[in-house]
């Protein structure tokens, strides 16, 4: 290390300075599968291996006397028979209930539901009469889950995409690490909500607690109320024609739209102060250290 | 250094890494070689004035009144050829040059979600072979 200074290194291309630190070259952004998409692909809406579900195929369960994972083997059962709509009776605050749904359906649940409720779900639209408890809808693709009570801490840690809602207030770290969908809040949202967040949107109608939207990278927060504090390079955003119309569609559909509308959100979004994406970076710190 | 300034570039025409694939417009990235951040606009929000007749029937059929997760899927650009980035299989998918590409973002969205649900419901795309080789449950 001590054989290369500042002056070569700049006098370098990219391929020199790598190997000259020793560093092997990476390239941080997506690897290209190579593959084409099919312009005349045919026409097909579920994945080959879904089972066939009718919504109107309707069924219950009562989860009264079952475990966890015989509530979600019940379900998965149902929907290979055909039954697109399930009401679950009675979880009775069971924790991992309905997750890993990876098709449509229609899954409601009459009660409050403990950690890890519908976790890792890919098509489902789910609704929870009652309260759910952590990380609600943890690592979810796509589908849409309502909870018409409260919610714990770190709802929709991680999550995919879809839509993540939540009636009431929630707890702290909302969204954490959040890399697609949309997490709607009707109340407020604890400390730390957006932390890390990479990509999607998080919409807050009432008011965010400290250091909202903390080292996220990308992504954005709509907040309708106060926020307590702004986290490490969150800044705040001019609100546009298109940001209006998609936040009034959005709460609209779910029946969250405030009666003054949505001209006094403010709009985060990341600063990108702490993007860390080039290769030589690594490479200057270590030649300074 | 890390975390001081951001020394990206700005993305300002629909055609700037189809023209410029390296894409590299600031000082930092001409330094380095390499392009920083993403090559279209991760957080632009979809028009829905101009969603396509299949991405309707899709909705339809999920029982979703939005796009839902496609809300995410933009139209990107690779190497300077557009492509979409498949989340199911960590990787860029290209679209075929036979494909006119409008001159607008958002228009080219919904091609890219279009092309995007197709490849994933299709017997071709590689999780299909991956789940049978893999599924446990």
């Amino acid at each position: 290390m001590a054989s290369v200074n500042d002056f070569d290194l700049k006098q370098m291309t990219q391929d020199e300075r790598v190997k000259a630190l020793g560093m092997t070259s990476e390239q941080l952004t997506g690897r290209s599968m190579f593959m084409e998409f099919d312009a005349g692909a045919s026409e097909r809406f579920l994945y080959p291996w879904a089972p066939d579900v009718d919504f109107n195929k309707r069924t219950e369960i009562d989860s009264d006397e079952m475990t966890s994972t015989e509530v979600n083997e019940e379900i998965k059962k149902l929907m290979n028979e055909g039954y697109g709509t399930i009401v679950l009776k009675n979880p009775r605050g069971k924790h991992s209930l309905g997750v890993g749904i990876l098709s449509k359906l229609n899954l409601i649940i009459e009660g409050s539901t403990g950690y890890f409720g519908v976790g890792l779900i890919d098509g489902p639209n789910v609704r929870i009469t009652g309260r759910v408890g952590w990380s609600c809808g943890e690592n979810m693709m796509s589908g849409t889950v309502l909870i018409e009570k409260n919610a714990g801490s770190t709802f929709g840690a991680a999550i995919r995409g879809g839509d993540l809602v939540c009636r009431g207030s929630v707890g702290s770290r909302t969204g954490i690490d959040m890399k697609g969908g949309t997490i709607l809040v009707g109340g407020d949202t604890g400390a730390l909500s957006g932390f890390m967040m990479q990509r999607g949107r998080m919409v807050v109608c009432g008011n965010a607690g400290k250091n909202l939207g903390d080292s996220m990278y990308d992504g954005t927060i709509y907040v309708g109320g106060e926020i307590k504090s702004l986290g490490v390079d969150a800044v705040h955003a001019e609100l546009t024609d298109l940001d209006k119309s998609w936040l009034t569609r959005k709460l609209t559909q779910y029946g969250m739209l405030p009666k003054n509308g949505v001209d006094h959100f403010n709009k985060i979004v990341a600063g990108k102060m702490l993007w860390n994406y080039d290769n030589l970076e690594p490479s200057e710190k270590k030649l300074i250290l | 250094m890390a975390g001081t300034q951001y020394r990206g570039s700005e993305i300002k025409d629909v055609d700037q890494f189809i023209d410029d694939s390296a894409g590299l417009s600031s000082e930092r990235e001409k330094e380095i070689g390499q392009h920083i951040g993403y090559r279209y606009d991760v957080n632009l929000v979809p028009d829905y004035k101009v969603i396509t007749p299949f991405l309707s029937k899709y909705m339809e059929i999920m029982g979703w009144d939005d796009l839902n997760w496609l809300e995410d899927v933009h139209m990107g650009y690779e190497d300077g050829k557009p492509a979409v980035f498949d989340r199911n299989i960590n990787g860029w998918v290209r679209v075929p040059d036979d494909i006119i590409l409008p001159d607008n973002q958002q228009d080219r969205d919904m091609i890219a979600r279009e092309l995007l649900v197709k490849f994933q419901m299709s017997d071709r795309h590689p999780l299909v072979t991956l789940r049978k080789a893999y599924m446990k449950f």
